[in-house]
């Protein structure tokens, strides 16, 4: 049992090693969840440091400690409902003063808090060098000095956070001198805030007065809900605007910024040298080739089509055998249990279901060590780079593209792990037109429904129609982005101003726990409500059951018949009739009017309405609708040939059930992990 | 005093010193949280395959803006390139 009564939080810029120092404090010891209602990541582990054990959170890595993102949400959120021991505020020395900035809102914001400067071997190769106890005496904090990825100075680091942490220090915020002009609207806020102080700790009035100057939405928000409060404060917030913008052309924003960095460099000139390295840093060197004109965009092509070979080809293997292991099951239980509503429960809802949400496990697996490595690489950012102007043009974002290609723009995809890839996208609106349109790209299972139409209306044109659907789902999602960013999802996107981070080579461990723990978020958070789904798709298909003298009539003929043709030939027609008398039959005749004008029938339709289970089903209940029995998906010659000669049937009609397939609801485990995505990102309230 | 132009406008290779930053709210927060004041010097370093968006260098760290976010930096121009 661990000691919980400690804990560390790490905050800092993305990039700065904070993973890193997060992964070797605590190893394998991590638990990853989300923040309540949003998809920010929430890791906590544990660190052992001489016999004590001590709770360490990493923090999203965050540019500032404003209320801009939902990333900056959250830190701020935890710091002051969670009130961590301690904050470890993990700096990247080799990029000091951009680093420092959020150091600086750390202290203003008054938490306990040390500083680790991280990457020193990084900071000497530029000619950087820190010294560490002035910058320590200048900030009023400890300073301790870290290579994270090689985990030195880690030990030394949590003891002295530990050390810090049981101090149980008040917070004291650091005061930054900002210049006549606003610290006069300062002491104004802060004397009229007076003795109200007290409800908002534990931040002190200086903090709330700095917000207000800089238009903080959440701390407005919260003095708003004193009306007298806010009746004082904002007047004096409307004068100082008005004043720097009549003498200094600037806003109280601006300013503020502006005195914090002035105070970095101040801090920076007393305790870090620079040496002269006049060399091109590496980073800028591969960026030359990776992000060239030519080269780029064909090198991003190779980048994206070799994920999608690792990702689906590395996961053909593992799927095989977990679908394989699941039929193992299926078919010892069929041989185990005697015919009953429980066995087909079993096998049909829950071996089906669990199946269904295992099935995606290894697909996701290597689809999230691929992103990994993009990410930690820091190629993904240049990915966007490369794409943004094309994509931005169908209301997109640059990375939208992996979502694009995962989900079927190279045919074969999946939707599933295509919608989980849009979480590296920052700017909710893009992130959502991509979630809700990548669904329509030809995922691999509406391929042999493909495959199967094509066989036998398109013979010999296999290749061009495959092609041709390709192009149309690009199309088709594309320009739907286009239409919900002009609708539903209108206005500007968020800022794309972003860090190309530095090429860095990822370190294995880094990759597998990145991986593993997202892996296992879907498995646990979307695997309840699909076994639920398929629970319910199994009844709909099955109930209500023949009435017992239709049943009777069926079993007599089937008794009756001559041969074991002829019985087979029987019972498939009974498997018809008692399919379109369940619900989901009688939802597919009920719909027919609906589909008319497509030409559908209502054995369609009942297929498409299996087709929500999974869009492979499509082609088994078209099997069982037109008396053919059990249909195997991967060959369904019998069915091809069943539709070319049926009258009712023509190339017209094959091509609309086609592209019906491709846009219509996508299968419900997609549903699910839209819905969890697309919620989070609702909820953050940065949308509407 | 040097030549003043936009962001967009600077050339891949030309170094110039951030002069002013003409945009509020979010966008211009986020500028500045990236580090993006008066007084810092950057310089271009390329810009996508269809010219947009840019690629700038600050002291230490490598930035990527939109063209249209280009266009509220102000940037005065060092040297005589």
């Amino acid at each position: 049992m661990a000691d919980n009564s400690l804990v560390i939080a790490l905050a800092g810029n993305p990039n700065a090693g904070k993973t890193s120092v997060f992964n070797t404090m605590t190893g394998s010891a991590q638990h990853v969840g989300n923040y309540p209602g949003v998809t920010v990541e929430k890791k906590t582990g544990v660190a052992e440091i001489d016999g004590r054990k001590v709770q360490v959170v990493d923090l999203p890595g965050t540019y500032s400690l404003t209320a801009y993102s939902l990333e900056e949400l959250v830190v701020r959120d935890f710091l002051l409902k969670e009130k961590p021991d301690v904050v470890i505020y993990v700096d990247d020395a080799s990029n000091p003063e951009r680093n420092l900035y959020l150091a600086v809102q750390f202290l203003e914001f008054g938490t306990p808090m040390l500083i680790d400067l991280n990457m020193m071997d990084l900071a000497e190769k530029r000619g950087i060098t820190i010294d560490t106890d002035k910058l320590s005496r200048l900030l009023g904090v400890p300073v301790v000095n870290t290579v994270a990825r090689s985990s030195q100075g880690i030990r030394e680091l949590l003891r002295k956070a530990v050390e810090l942490a049981g101090e149980k220090r008040p917070w004291r915020a650091v005061e930054i001198p900002y210049g006549l002009d606003l610290e006069e609207g300062i002491d104004q806020i802060v004397s009229k805030i007076g003795r109200r102080a007290d409800r908002w700790l534990p931040v002190g009035p200086r903090w709330l007065a700095i917000k207000c100057l800089e238009g903080d939405e959440e701390v407005i928000k919260q003095i708003r809900t004193e009306p007298d409060l806010a009746g004082e404060l904002e007047p004096i917030c409307h004068r100082i605007t008005d004043h720097l913008r009549v003498t200094l052309d600037t806003s109280p924003e601006g300013l503020l910024a502006e005195k914090r960095y002035g105070y970095i460099s101040g801090l920076l000139r007393e305790s870090v040298k620079r040496g002269i390295v006049n060399r091109i840093e590496l980073t800028d060197k591969v960026d030359r080739v990776l992000t060239n004109r030519l080269f780029g965009p064909a090198f991003l092509l190779f980048v994206l089509y070799g994920m999608y070979q690792f990702v689906f080809w590395g996961s053909a293997a593992p799927v095989e055998w977990l679908s394989g292991f699941f039929n193992w099951i299926g078919s010892s239980v069929l041989g185990y249990m005697p015919e009953s509503y429980l066995r087909s429960l079993v096998v049909s809802g829950v071996i089906d279901g669990v199946g269904g949400v295992l099935g995606f496990v290894p697909i996701i697996m290597f689809m999230f060590f691929a992103i990994a490595i993009l990410e930690d690489s820091g190629y993904l950012a240049r990915m966007a780079y490369i794409l943004d102007r094309v994509l931005r043009t169908f209301g997109l974002h640059g990375n939208s593209v992996m979502s694009l290609i995962i989900s079927g723009g190279i045919s074969g995809g999946c939707a599933v792990p295509g919608v989980m890839a849009a979480r590296t996208l920052k700017d909710p609106k893009a992130r959502l037109a991509t979630i809700l349109t990548v669904p329509m790209m030809n995922c691999g299972a509406k391929i042999p429904v493909y495959a199967m139409l094509i066989a036998a209306f398109f013979p010999g044109g296999q290749a061009n129609m495959m092609f041709a659907l390709t192009i149309i789902s690009w199309a088709v999602v594309l320009t739907v982005a286009r239409i919900l960013r002009w609708t539903i999802l209108p206005g500007a996107s968020a800022p794309f101003v972003m860090e190309l981070p530095p090429y860095r080579i990822p370190t294995l461990k880094g990759l597998l726990i990145h991986t593993w723990e997202r892996t296992w978020m879907y498995i646990k958070k979307a695997g309840t409500v699909i076994l639920a789904i398929s629970i319910v798709m199994w009844a709909i298909m099955t109930f209500p059951e023949l009435p017992d003298d239709k049943s009777a009539g069926w079993d007599a003929r089937i008794e009756a018949s001559a041969s074991d043709e002829a019985r087979s030939e029987i019972e498939t027609q009974k498997a018809e009739a008692e399919l379109a008398f369940s619900i989901a039959g009688r939802l597919g005749r009920f719909i027919t009017n609906i589909t008319a004008p497509l030409g559908f029938d209502w054995r369609t339709n009942i297929a498409l309405v299996g087709g929500f289970a999974a869009k492979e089903v499509v082609m088994t209940t078209m099997g069982t609708a037109y008396s053919l029995g059990e249909i195997d998906p991967e060959d369904s010659t019998k069915l091809s040939e069943r539709l070319r000669d049926n009258p009712n049937w023509n190339p017209l009609k094959a091509f609309t059930l086609m592209i019906f397939v491709m846009i219509y609801a996508p299968c419900f485990v997609t549903v699910v992990v839209m819905a969890r995505e697309a919620a989070s990102t609702i909820s953050s309230g940065k949308v509407c | 005093m040097n030549k003043t132009i936009t962001l967009r406008n600077l050339k891949p290779g030309q170094a110039a010193i951030i002069s002013r930053i003409n945009v509020q709210g979010e966008l211009g927060r986020r500028v500045r949280d990236m580090g993006l004041v008066p007084g810092r010097p950057l310089e271009v370093i390329g810009r996508a395959p269809l010219q947009d968006p840019v690629e700038i260098k600050l002291t230490d760290y490598n930035l990527t803006l939109r063209n249209n976010e280009a266009d509220y930096i102000l940037v005065e121009l060092v040297g005589d390139n």
